[in-house]
């Protein structure tokens, strides 16, 4: 791919090291342009990928990923792009196929995507209040209401935190044993039932 | 030869059968279980096996799997109930028509599983009231099968009205017949 169009064309964009394939480190305000520009200058026509990030350590922390293939040239190219104010531009105009990669994105992360047809949740239920694949978000779960009252009312259920605090599967440490991995948290397990 | 509640010597009783109306109907009930198959991961391809040819779920009587929860008596939860799918399966649970029975297929229907996880409902016995455990990830189908005939001895072993405990509730439905 011609990197220096790009760099010349959108001043902004940073060449970063990628390991695998060509990276930019882009402004989110030039996201969509850059998208446009490479799909219909640069024959990037197939997006790949797109993800939300939560860089823990990186200000601000949230940020949306794009791979990008060339059909033609066989090559495949990585923008990065941190939000600002938790949202960046859709690409859902550019690459129709976005529109389901960015609900997720949102879903997971609360990214917010500017301009989205179809901004719902896609894979959690609609009144689910958190955004699970933040990284101050637990694995385990926070307690919510069961997603349907009537049958809350009924059951007594609510959605609850997982037993296992500790993490899933993990084993005790130290060398190799030849016990099966257990979780940290033993709270509840087969000889002490959920209280 | 099955442990049978009711016996017939054509050459003391001729053509007339006793029995007790809870064994004949139960004994009816067991052998034409229609189960509804609450597909929802792995578990499903081993339930979809066991179903075909070479498990063959027709030899036991149980074989008339019926996608409507209003003609379906038994409901296979063959996978993981994720918190948004509990809702539905519930409903449909509620859907089915008296006498009904569940069975909860593998490690993800029966506790979670190795989902430990804020999206899956750590057993689906948190939501309806299950008859058949069947461990396994995923169970081959002749586990399947195994707890299937468990269920019908169950079946068989029922008494004149379904006493059903639900989160140690006596639910008490009594039988149309």
């Amino acid at each position: 791919m011609d990197v220096l169009a790009l760099t010349q064309k959108f001043p902004q964009t940073q060449n970063c090291a990628g390991q695998d394939m060509t990276t930019f480190a882009v402004n989110s305000a030039e996201l969509a342009d850059i998208v446009k520009y490479l799909r219909d200058e640069q024959g990037f026509d197939l997006l790949a990928d797109l993800c939300g990030m939560d860089w823990k350590d990186r200000t601000p922390n949230l940020g949306v990923v794009i791979h990008l293939l060339s059909t033609k040239k066989r090559e495949y190219v990585r923008l990065h792009a941190a939000c600002v104010d938790d949202s960046v531009p859709t690409v859902s105009a550019i690459h129709p196929g976005a529109n389901w990669h960015e609900r997720e994105a949102y879903d997971m992360f609360g990214i917010k995507f500017i301009g989205h047809p179809d901004p719902r949740r896609i894979l959690m239920w609609d009144a689910y209040p958190y955004h699970p694949l933040r990284k101050d978000f637990p694995l385990a779960g926070i307690e919510v209401p069961f997603p349907a009252a009537d049958v809350a009312a009924v059951t007594g259920q609510t959605v609850e935190p997982a037993p296992m605090m500790g993490g899933p599967f993990v084993s005790s440490g130290g060398h190799m044993s030849g016990a099966e991995p257990q979780a940290l948290d033993q709270s509840w397990n087969e000889e002490k039932p959920k209280s | 030869m099955v442990k049978s509640d009711f016996g017939y010597n054509s050459k003391i009783e001729g053509e007339v059968i006793v029995t007790r109306a809870d064994a004949v109907v139960n004994w009816v009930r067991s052998h034409s279980v229609w189960p509804m198959p609450m597909g929802l991961a792995c578990c499903a391809i081993e339930l979809m096996a066991a179903g075909g040819s070479r498990f063959d779920i027709s030899r036991f009587g149980m074989e008339v799997m019926r996608f409507s929860p209003r003609q379906a008596d038994c409901m296979i939860v063959s996978g993981t109930v994720t918190y948004k799918m509990a809702e539905v399966v519930r409903r449909i649970y509620d859907q089915m028509a008296e006498p009904k029975w569940v069975v909860a297929m593998g490690a993800c229907a029966s506790s979670g599983g190795m989902y430990r996880s804020y999206a899956t409902l750590q057993g689906v016995d948190n939501i309806v009231p299950v008859d058949i455990y069947i461990s396994g990830c995923p169970p081959r189908p002749e586990a399947l099968l195994d707890g299937m005939m468990l269920l019908q001895e169950k079946i068989r072993q029922e008494g004149g009205s379904l006493k059903r405990t639900f989160r140690g509730r006596t639910v008490d439905t009594k039988i149309v017949s």
